[in-house]
């Protein structure tokens, strides 16, 4: 297919979609479905059918809709209401009152003028529960797979990663380094084969930005990866995803059929003398494959265990060749980046961390879900305008951010921009996006042993500060919420962080003290509240 | 394909055709040992777990070394070595289901069935597991209770449910 037959077959689905008066589309992202998205969709069929509305209506399986606490959601047209809590039974009354009778159900309704809705910025998520997450055709009719055409067709490789280096864009996965300085290492190695890979092993307990943008736009993260593909020399791409993600997993399959159909991936891909194939490949339970040596030996059919770096992968990767290695995220913000052009991405957010964040809102929070936010917004603005602030009754203590490897955000700091530095001076990460609510009722050094645990259970054991480090670490807290620690014992909890910090061989153990050091420093009189006397421990 | 790969028509000597599905999944990688953690993921569909005898023939067929192929199996969490109970209860233990109450709920299943999580009930009706996160934090606390998700789990809910399997009369052999 070239470029002519892509804007055709786009043209053909939007003139389809023109021939429907109303639309339904029901989110069935995993959260949705859990609430039972599924019966609500083959309700809302059944129901067409019987009102003999199956020509005029059109009922579409979107991806998240972002207020996952209030599922399953539904978006009808005309009039683009979005209703909540959609059992079967709501669905009837919506398709007799709002699709027959013309007025919208009130008592389904949410009020999307609330800031939940209108403080974000969507550019990962633009097409999320909005476009068919199962069909190739719904994202071509969003003008997807264009910017791939453009790439190929109107630009050198070079100028592809100029334009990702001119939006300031970083990776989304946490670490925030520049994902166009990354690509360009690789582009500038010789090599005979070079490969892309997108680390989709979301293990952050809490954090579920990947697996929404994976059901819900699956193409997206496709095309981000053929372009990164042009613009390095790569002819082999490989998404690494998680087993626990199985809906993820089955778009995933479907879109790469699709696409390879379509021959928008494959050889000579938009009939460029471009070829680039994508496999899947799914993990099998490992934190630590999401450090990306770890992945990348995972990959490789072995155990996920990572190794110092440099070499870093951009020169010597998968299979000991030149890898670019990026975030879910991040691929999902290539494509408007290079359709839209670098300057316009620079321009969202704060001058050095560009764009939006994806991140997802749960624990004791009302509006537990999804959310994009430009870079640089307020945490006061994420908790209580979005997050709509802690359930009745309570009252905001932190926000953990970075999971096992980042820090809890006391209320002091409420007013901190959330970018990639102000995160890290106050001794958390942006990390990849999860954001979890502690309220009043949150013991933080039970938080601390909970993270701990964690990193006691999924290190890799190859270096020995973080395979016993973490062990003792834990005993000590351990030892600590069970009231029976001394003033010595916290003594040596933070000199063994500190060397646990400073010795291990990869971003896991070197992290993982951080959840500790971080309540340590702000929650520190909730550690001296359960010390023992010396003497009686 | 390539000249070294060797013939897989026949079928396994025991019979079994579950070595079929296998045997597919080990052609469609060429046999390439990088795929290892791809034919594991197919052999614990297909026969649950991963027994000694189906790790020694992946071993072989993919020629790896069996302490490499038992090595990546033990590495991962997902991989079962043991036969898992008629049902399966997975629990999350992300931080938002934890922060809601996961290790309440945790406390009393286990009390229900006897047995620690990791483990299976001795009458092998039901196995209790752990995952890291299912990513469905918005619902939390969140179990996956015999593939399906159970979003928003009471204890009286998850209760209710062991209940049921711990006193479901056996099928039939």
């Amino acid at each position: 297919m070239n470029l002519d037959e892509l804007r055709d077959a786009a043209e053909a689905e939007r003139s389809r979609q023109a021939g429907f008066t109303g639309r339904v589309r029901c989110c069935t992202a995993s959260g949705c479905v859990a609430s039972g998205a599924t019966e609500s969709c083959e309700a809302f069929k059944a129901l067409l059918a019987r009102h003999g509305l199956t020509d005029q209506v059109e009922v579409i399986p979107t991806g998240c809709m972002g207020l996952c606490g209030q599922g399953p959601l539904v978006t009808v047209e005309p009039g683009e209401v979005l209703y909540q809590q959609v059992t079967p039974a709501v669905a009837e009354t919506i398709v007799t009152g709002h699709l027959v009778g013309g007025a919208p159900v009130a008592a389904a309704m949410v009020d999307t003028t609330v800031p939940f809705f209108t403080s974000q910025v969507r550019i990962v998520n633009e097409h999320s529960g909005r476009i068919d997450a199962t069909r190739i055709e719904g994202y071509l009719a969003a003008g997807g797979y264009e910017a791939l055409a453009k790439a190929v067709g109107e630009m050198q490789p070079g100028a592809v990663i100029d334009e990702i280096r001119a939006s300031g864009l970083r990776g989304r996965g946490g670490g925030g380094y520049p994902t166009g300085l990354k690509w360009a290492i690789t582009r500038k190695i010789e090599a005979d084969q070079k490969y892309v890979v997108c680390n989709a092993d979301e293990g952050d307990p809490g954090a579920f930005m990947d697996r929404s943008v994976l059901e819900s736009d699956p193409h997206r993260v496709l095309e981000g990866m053929a372009i990164a593909g042009y613009a390095v020399g790569a002819s082999q791409g490989y998404i690494y995803v998680r087993a626990e993600y199985p809906l993820a997993i089955e778009r995933l399959k479907a879109a790469i059929r699709q696409a390879e159909r379509h021959g928008v991936l494959g050889n000579r891909l938009l009939e460029s003398g471009f070829s680039f194939r994508i496999d899947l490949r799914v993990g099998a339970g490992a934190f630590v494959c999401g450090e990306e040596t770890a992945l990348l030996r995972s990959i490789e059919g072995r155990r996920g265990r990572p190794h110092p770096r440099p070499p870093y992968p951009s020169e010597a990767g998968l299979f000991g060749k030149p890898t670019v290695i990026n975030n879910v995220e991040t691929f999902a913000n290539v494509a408007p980046i290079i359709a839209r052009g670098g300057a316009w991405f620079a321009g969202i957010g704060t001058p050095k961390s560009a764009g939006t964040k994806v991140f997802a809102l749960a624990g004791k929070i009302r509006n537990t879900g999804l959310i994009e936010v430009p870079m640089g917004i307020a945490l006061r603005t994420i908790v209580f305008d979005i997050g709509g602030g802690t359930p009745e009754g309570t009252t905001f203590k932190a926000a953990q951010t970075g999971g096992p490897s980042g820090g809890c955000i006391p209320a002091a700091h409420l007013d901190l921009p959330v970018d990639y530095e102000s995160l890290q001076a106050v001794g958390s990460i942006m990390g990849s996006g999860g954001l979890i609510v502690m309220d009043s009722t949150s013991s933080m050094v039970d938080v601390a042993r909970y993270f701990m645990e964690f990193s006691m259970d999924e290190s890799c054991g190859k270096c020995i500060p973080c395979r016993v480090g973490t062990v003792q670490l834990h005993g000590l807290l351990d030892k600590l919420t069970r009231r029976e620690a001394t003033a010595a014992d916290l003594a040596l909890l933070e000199e063994l962080c500190v060397m646990v910090k400073e010795t291990s061989l990869c971003g896991l153990g070197q992290a993982a003290p951080n959840p500790v050091l971080s309540t340590l420093r702000f929650f520190r009189d909730e550690y001296q509240a359960v010390l023992q006397p010396a003497g009686e421990g | 394909m390539t000249a070294t790969q060797p013939p897989r028509a026949a079928a396994h000597p025991s019979g079994d055709k579950r070595f079929k599905l296998l045997d597919r999944a080990i052609n469609l990688h060429q046999g390439d040992g990088h795929a290892l953690i791809e034919v594991l993921h197919t052999a614990q569909n297909v026969f649950g777990f991963l027994e000694d005898d189906i790790l020694l023939y992946i071993a072989h067929a993919l020629k790896r070394p069996l302490s490499q192929v038992y090595g990546v199996a033990t590495f991962y969490h997902y991989f079962r070595l043991k036969p898992p109970g008629r049902h399966t209860f997975v629990l999350c233990q992300g931080t938002a289901c934890y922060v809601k109450g996961a290790p309440a709920l945790q406390q009393a299943v286990e009390r229900r069935c006897g047995v620690r999580f990791g483990q299976t009930t001795g009458d092998g009706r039901v196995s209790l597991l752990t995952a890291r996160c299912v990513g469905s934090c918005g619902l939390a606390p969140v179990a996956v209770v015999d593939e399906q998700m159970a979003p928003k789990l009471s204890e009286a809910d998850a209760l209710a449910r062991l209940e049921r399997w711990l006193t479901e009369p056996e099928p039939a052999p």
